[in-house]
């Protein structure tokens, strides 16, 4: 009555092969089912792997969608330096619209200057999708960053607000997406769903994949705030009374300066990026997103009003 | 340094239980001693624990996604987590338990290879086990593992826990379900979960975890006939390198079997045959393809293929067919409706379809089968399809990739149902 324990030697795939081949085939559902996608890609670390797994998808041919970065007007110099470069070594088409248009046409309203516009994006997403008629956006999300991501389809639908329905979510069973959708609406698709943190600077590693400089330790001059280490830059200068340090540091998500902080590190190799994510005491968004903690369901909310 | 889990890959196992029999506190617990949660995780639910007047930190806490769910207390929909050990990879599909949610634990155990059925050691084994333990069979999970939780709050005993046992083998023999193993535990305590704990000494086998970590993942898959659903054609036709002029590569991931450069293959529906010149991922050449492996494939001859052709091994050819029989399981909240045309989607072909017959709907708690003329939500029926198109299968038992497909309403492109393809004569 007992199932055989498992025997050595077998030809399966590792676990880093698994999590491979199953991207590069929601990759290849997507290219297959829709008509016009399109891949979100910021520079930072999770959509850099989807480049290489579309490359592993798709190469010699050419990606079956552009590339798409919205931008805050708000990202480290060198995470845009590094975008620009990855999309003309890649050959493929870049799009880039950008939030600062949005707040010029008016649909962007922010309520005062120094509000972080990174939930704002949502919006010049969608006018982009609008403006392109994407049928799919791939992300880069993963279900461990938060919670209610832990529930989200690998092909998810987004009505014609570009709102999730957490609650009406089309059942995903086996490999058989459901990318359907009628005109107007939209599907998000996440590769690496499936993927952790961990996984993420292990596939980095094995494929030798570049990152922008800021992922490894750095000098930085920072502040520390409500017991967040905040950068000090020009969009985020240092509050009266803060005292200004240098510290070593690494960002381990990147994304609009005004929400993005840096972990205190000295792990400047990928190597040592992954010791010290394999023996972390805190969660990436956790540790890195300061726009997570306002509350337990910050990101649920978000994701309701079309965010990524 | 860093570690690697090469050696025993992933495991995706599906958790079927409520929270009364400790699920939830289960999950939670095999992620606390593999030290998978961390600090501000555990700080948040510290807080919750506090806030609702508990003792302890209640590891349940963890696996409560959405807003709704944490207002309820419930667990409404299915939820992944991930761990993993020293040697294997884990993903646990987390699917409520309560009865309304048949569906959702259909969906959480179609891409599961192991189950753990969780047992309450005061209660034994009831109803909602049998449903469990059905549903798991029924959507074709290799090996079951009935966990029977809170030994705690049975001093432990030796006797209570082969009662459960002798009781589940019983009912588990009527279902045909054979690869079953037994573990007694305590998720709250912490025995026999990833620790031995010293209080279940007459218990001399592996811990969960130990069973987690050794458990056969997709081997079996390896040894099934090859089959090569195409998902996407490349034709690079790139004016400016002559050697791609004449590249074809035809895409898709093996959903059984393996290939190798050199081996005759069909292509299907048109039956014509070729042999295959190279295996490629990535621009890399492979020698060969094994199951699960997303790869590229080029054959010697020019054939005209797309998306929704298979490729086989000429010597392992699947079933063609216009009529499905299959069990159902009816997802959408409304009801099939017998008058209409549905698509169904199989492997990456999709057809129209009609309901030709409703054999009959099992009542999942009772196992008894029922004449019925429609089907509800969370409803388990054998329905006989017409189709417009063939499609190339498998019974669902020998193959879940060419033996499961989707129904799909094309008003709303709702999935309203997961259909497993029954063994011809059944």
């Amino acid at each position: 009555m007992l199932f055989t324990t498992l025997k050595p030697k077998q030809r399966l795939l590792s676990h880093l092969d698994w999590l491979e081949a199953e991207a590069i085939h929601i990759l290849r559902e997507v290219a297959g089912q829709c008509s016009n996608p399109a891949l979100l890609f910021s520079g930072g670390k999770d959509s850099i792997c989807l480049l290489r797994l579309a490359e592993k998808a798709f190469r010699p041919g050419r990606f079956p969608f552009p590339l798409l970065h919205i931008d805050t007007g708000h990202n480290y110099p060198e995470v845009i330096e590094f975008r620009d470069r990855k999309a003309a070594e890649l050959g493929e088409r870049l799009i880039v619209r950008s939030l600062e248009d949005s707040m010029q046409r008016g649909t962007v309203v922010l309520k005062h200057a120094d509000e972080s516009r990174n939930k704002h994006q949502s919006v010049t997403l969608l006018e982009a999708i609008e403006e392109h008629g994407f049928d799919a956006c791939i992300g880069g999300a993963r279900r461990d960053e938060e919670k209610a991501r832990a529930k989200e389809r690998i092909m998810s639908f987004r009505d014609e607000f570009g709102q999730w329905d957490p609650k009406n979510q089309r059942p995903e069973l086996w490999n058989l997406y459901n990318a359907r959708s009628h005109k107007g609406e939209n599907i998000r698709a996440f590769p690496i769903s499936n993927w952790t943190e961990l996984d993420v600077w292990q596939y980095i590693e094995r494929e030798g994949l570049e990152l922008p400089g800021i992922y490894f330790a750095h000098q930085r001059p920072v502040v520390l705030r409500q017991g967040s280490i905040v950068p000090v830059t020009d969009i985020t200068p240092a509050k009266a009374g803060e005292e200004i340090i240098d510290l070593q540091v690494r960002f381990r998500t990147v994304g609009d300066i005004t929400c993005t902080a840096p972990v205190e590190s000295d792990a400047d190799t990928i190597e040592k990026i992954i010791a010290e994510t394999a023996t972390t005491t805190i969660t990436e968004r956790g540790a890195t997103r300061l726009d997570d903690q306002a509350s337990e369901a910050a990101m649920e909310q978000r994701k309701k009003e079309g965010y990524f | 340094m860093t570690h690697f889990i090469e050696d025993h890959g992933l495991l995706r196992l599906l958790t079927c239980g409520s929270v009364d029999d400790g699920k939830s506190t289960l999950i939670g617990r095999l992620l606390f001693d593999s030290k998978s949660i961390l600090a501000d995780t555990l700080h948040a639910i510290e807080k919750t624990s506090q806030k609702r007047g508990m003792q302890d930190v209640d590891l349940s806490l963890l696996t409560d996604g959405l807003q709704a769910e944490r207002e309820q207390g419930i667990t409404i929909d299915v939820a992944y987590r991930y761990f993993s050990t020293g040697t294997r990879k884990f993903i646990i599909a987390d699917a409520p338990g309560h009865e309304q949610y048949t569906r959702n634990m259909v969906t959480a155990a179609s891409t599961a290879n192991l189950a753990i059925i969780l047992v309450d050691a005061r209660k034994g084994v009831l109803t909602q086990t049998r449903r469990h333990s059905h549903l798991a069979h029924l959507v074709g999970i290799p090996h079951l593992l009935v966990a029977v939780n809170k030994m705690d709050l049975v001093d432990y005993s030796q006797q209570r826990f082969e009662e459960i046992k002798r009781a589940y083998l019983d009912f588990a023999e009527q279902l045909g379900i054979r690869d079953v193993r037994f573990i007694p535990l305590s998720a709250l305590k912490g025995d026999m979960v990833v620790e031995r704990g010293d209080r279940l000494g007459w218990y001399q086998g592996p811990t969960l975890m130990n069973i987690l970590e050794t458990a056969p993942g997709v081997e079996g898959r390896l040894t099934q006939p090859f089959r090569f659903p195409v998902q996407y054609v490349c034709r690079p036709q790139d004016s400016s390198n002559p050697e791609l002029h004449d590249y074809r590569g035809f895409m898709g991931r093996v959903e059984s079997g393996a290939i190798a450069v050199g081996d005759a293959v069909t292509i299907l529906p048109s039956g014509l045959g070729s042999t295959v010149k190279a295996i490629e991922l990535g621009g890399e050449a492979l020698h060969e393809a094994v199951t699960e492996q997303s790869v590229t494939l080029l054959l010697a001859d020019e054939i005209d293929i797309s998306r929704g052709d298979m490729i086989v091994k000429s010597s392992e050819l699947p079933t063609q067919t216009k009529r499905l029989d299959a069990t159902v399981c009816w997802l959408a909240e409304t009801p099939l409706d017998r008058a209409r045309t549905y698509l169904i989607r199989h492997t990456t072909r999709d057809t129209r379809a009609k309901v030709a017959e409703i054999a009959w709907r099992v009542d999942v708690n009772s196992l008894e089968k029922q004449a019925v003329n429609q089907l509800a939500m969370n409803d388990i029926a054998r329905v006989a399809f017409k189709l417009a198109q063939p499609l190339l299968t498998d019974p669902y038992a020998h193959n879940r990739g060419t033996g499961a497909f989707i129904v799909i309403d094309e008003s709303t492109n709702n999935t309203v149902g997961a259909g497993m393809i029954a063994a011809t004569g059944a």
